[in-house]
């Protein structure tokens, strides 16, 4: 959520980009992102992806080829393919002018609309250079048809992109308050220099939560990072909890009715480096509000 | 990793599955067919198609294509065969597999972008022509048997989709096989069945290092050969990706590939077969039929071998003519049809690039040879016609007594003769002016040709003033910076 200017899209508006789907929280995701883009003063760009599961070939087992074979079976999967992505084109166009209508009735001015042939993924490391907000849904429009809890794309989204993702529940209420699970580690500090930087919350009161033994590094820490955050004119809690990172952090935020829960997508050992640290995948599994994940 | 496992393997199983089958109907004949014309027992086309079908699945770089033992590289080996024999063909194989390998690393797949259209088109048809001058030697001196069940076996092959139902869901060239294998086995009619072609697999494949002295004698027998092979199938292999990329709507890794068919080459000399590489006509059967991840190419081999295997005895009795068809069949599907309608259409440089490509594959039975004289046509004609954007206009001013000469366009070995014959050097001014600020040099022969321009003005006695040379020399170094700024490109063509 920083507004740096990164080398490449100096001149290009940072948006704060919502992935529209057909699932039910795609309306969610509008009203979030909507207000993202508000308190952010940032351009609000909808995105539907036309991701390309691959269709199903249909088979022929005929298995000759004669005359004018290639030609003719390019042209007959060129059509076929035509058709579909058609619909798919088309019905990407009846969802983003739904959300068009959803954000331009919440008070933004104007929503730059996009569609692009991809995954997800990489559509949104394809618009990183002009983004730095990425809105999506925590259920995705095929996790909910299969049962699942947390949508399909999210994991490989948040390991792929370098900008913060906000993750969102089926319904919106408007936030009025916020936590950042603080673990006193260099990556730790750098997500409180960037909330520092942004005025999205502004205002609200904002909670820094250590999980951990309740020792003076660990109070020292929280003291820096209080400073750190001290310059937004928010009110600031600290707290320092012991026990299972995930069940702490959910019981602090019920405790406190916090909104926006923020995290850092990095586990510690340097293995999950690479892949998303587990007990953020455990709290995206779990999560019934609004999420945040710095990158 | 995990969804890209998934998605280049089990996106599409049943498709892939049934898709399998089919191919491997049609590599059967393809790979008896080629061992005969190499000179080698068909167990060694069917080892080698097997192994290069399910190694590629793996390592290859363009999932959904079709690779095994190939008639390209089949003809390549004849004398090796007929003069060293099979120990000698294996040792070639697995070197043309570490050149493969090499030519991967080098990232040499990236030249195809020198291959042309027109030269592609020619390498399709050259290569359908050789399938069909290979079903030749079964044609001729037979009795009228083999030419009726030819036909017939063309007719079925075409002919049996057209029925409802049942055509849909058999695959044609396994009618034709059965009913022709059939036919002869009832009426005891006698021609030349696969059996009197060879050793059959009995076995699978064991590994096998070649029986042959290591040393540099050995080497220089096979390095030629190698480098033949090399060449042929990784040109066959891309052009054939270039093929499917076309009809999936995807891109292929052809650094990849490269490897990847030197990993398959190398596997399939130590289990006792010979070199191969992709295969179009295979590979359109494959997408045709719903093949399109890498499950497909390893079923194909899969159920190549199994098949082979178990239906051995059977697989003796096929008649050759019931091969014959299927080749035909594959020989069509391949040649490029449209290219004949296009004839007409296209320009006459074009037209010939593709026919001389054609012509040199069929007289040197080397498609390499074929490829590099329709590269060379190619760049030849992109030559000349790019050299005729040359203009030189000049003006005369009384006053000083100055003729000046304005070059506009692109001067290079191919129009240097013509920048210096747009000079009057009989006319005697005493100033010339060369203005060179709109023209491009490409190359030493360019400032060659004006230093030669310049030299002559001098002796006529002019003084020589030349302009923009500077600006007009840019292009010749050998690379331009122009990836990192983005309007270099603009600055080089604009002044």
């Amino acid at each position: 959520m920083t507004t740096e200017n990164h080398d490449d899209g100096a001149q290009m508006p940072h948006h704060v980009v919502a992935c529209i789907d057909g699932s039910e929280a795609a309306l969610a995701v509008c009203d979030y992102s909507a207000w993202a883009s508000q308190r952010m003063a940032a351009p609000l760009m909808l995105l539907h992806v036309l991701d390309e599961e691959k269709y199903p070939a249909r088979t022929d087992m005929t298995g000759n080829i004669g005359l004018g074979s290639r030609e003719q079976l390019q042209e007959e999967l060129v059509s076929l393919d035509q058709e579909r992505s058609k619909l798919a084109l088309k019905h990407g166009h009846v969802l983003l002018d739904e959300a068009e209508k959803r954000v331009l009735a919440s008070g933004v001015e104007k929503a730059a609309k996009r569609q692009r042939h991809d995954e997800l993924a990489s559509s949104l490391v394809e618009l990183e250079s002009e983004s730095q907000l990425f809105v999506m849904g925590l259920h995705g429009e095929s996790s909910a048809a299969a049962g699942r809890h947390v949508g399909s794309q999210l994991e490989t989204v948040i390991r792929s992109v370098h900008r913060p993702v906000l993750m969102v529940p089926d319904d919106y209420v408007e936030p009025r308050s916020a936590m950042l699970a603080f673990d006193g580690s260099a990556t730790a500090f750098r997500s409180v220099e960037l909330l520092s930087a942004t005025p999205v919350f502004q205002g609200m009161p904002l909670h820094l939560v250590l999980i951990g033994a309740d020792n003076p590094e660990h109070q020292e820490q929280l003291k820096r990072a209080e400073r750190l955050l001290s310059t937004q004119g928010s009110e600031i809690h600290t707290a320092i909890r012991d026990g299972d990172v995930e069940q702490t952090l959910h019981a602090y935020q019920q405790e406190n009715d916090i909104d926006i829960l923020i995290m850092g997508a990095y586990g510690h050992s340097r293995i999950r480096r690479f892949l998303v640290g587990s007990t953020t995948t455990k709290m995206l599994e779990t999560a019934r509000k609004p999420l945040v994940i710095l990158r | 990793m995990l969804s890209s496992i998934r998605n280049t393997w089990f996106s599409n199983v049943r498709g892939d599955l049934l898709a399998g089958i089919v191919v491997a109907l049609a590599l059967i004949p393809e790979a008896i067919a080629f061992s005969i014309i190499a000179g080698v027992d068909p167990k060694v086309g069917l080892y080698a198609s097997f192994c290069i079908a399910v190694v590629i699945a793996f390592v290859g770089g363009r999932p959904g294509m079709i690779s095994a033992a190939t008639g390209a590289m089949a003809l390549l080996m004849v004398t090796l065969v007929r003069e060293h024999g099979l120990e000698y063909l294996l040792a070639a194989t697995l070197l043309t597999g570490v050149l493969q390998i090499v030519a991967g690393y080098l990232k040499l797949g990236s030249l195809m972008r020198f291959v042309s259209r027109s030269v592609v088109t020619g390498f399709v048809n050259a290569l359908a022509i050789l399938i069909f001058m290979a079903q030749l030697p079964e044609l001729t001196n037979v009795t009228w048997h083999v030419y009726a069940m030819t036909a017939a076996g063309l007719g079925i092959i075409y002919l049996f989709p057209l029925i409802p139902v049942v055509g849909r869901i058999l695959p044609s060239p396994l009618i034709c096989i059965a009913v022709l294998t059939g036919v002869a086995m009832f009426y005891n009619i006698d021609i030349r069945t696969v059996g009197d072609m060879g050793q059959l697999p009995d076995t699978l494949p064991i590994f096998l290092w070649p029986d042959v002295p290591l040393n540099l004698e050995t080497l220089m027998i096979i390095l030629p050969y190698s480098v033949g092979l090399t060449v042929v199938g990784l040109l066959e292999s891309m052009m054939t990706a270039t093929i499917v990329d076309d009809l999936t709507d995807t891109t292929s890794d052809r650094n990849r590939e490269c490897r990847g068919q030197g990993i398959a080459n190398i596997g399939s000399g130590l289990l006792g077969g010979m070199a191969g590489c992709a295969m179009i006509g295979q590979s359109i059967i494959n997408i045709k039929s719903g093949g399109r991840t890498r499950l497909s190419t390893l079923s194909a081999g899969i159920f190549l071998l199994v098949m082979v295997l178990v239906l051995d005895q059977w697989l003796v009795q096929i008649p050759m003519a019931a091969l014959v068809a299927v080749m035909i069949m594959v020989s069509i599907g391949t040649f490029s049809w449209g290219s004949i309608k296009n004839l007409k259409e296209h320009p006459l440089s074009t037209n010939i690039v593709m026919v001389v490509t054609v012509v040199v594959v069929v007289a040197t039975h080397n498609l390499a040879f074929g490829v590099l004289a329709g590269v060379l046509l190619a760049a030849l004609f992109f030559a000349n016609k790019i050299g005729q954007f040359m203009l030189v206009t000049s003006e005369y001013e009384d006053a000083t007594d100055t003729r000046t000469y304005t070059v506009v366009g692109q001067v290079f070995f191919s129009s240097s003769e013509k920048f210096i014959e747009a000079f009057d050097f009989k006319e005697a001014t005493d100033n010339v002016v060369i203005d060179l600020s709109r023209a491009h040099f490409w190359d030493i022969t360019a400032v060659a040709a004006l230093d030669k321009a310049v030299v002559k003005f001098r002796r006529e006695g002019a003084d020589v003033e030349v302009i923009g040379l500077n600006e007009a020399s840019a292009t010749i170094v050998d690379r331009f910076g122009v990836h990192d700024k983005p309007d270099a490109v603009e600055r080089l063509m604009a002044h």
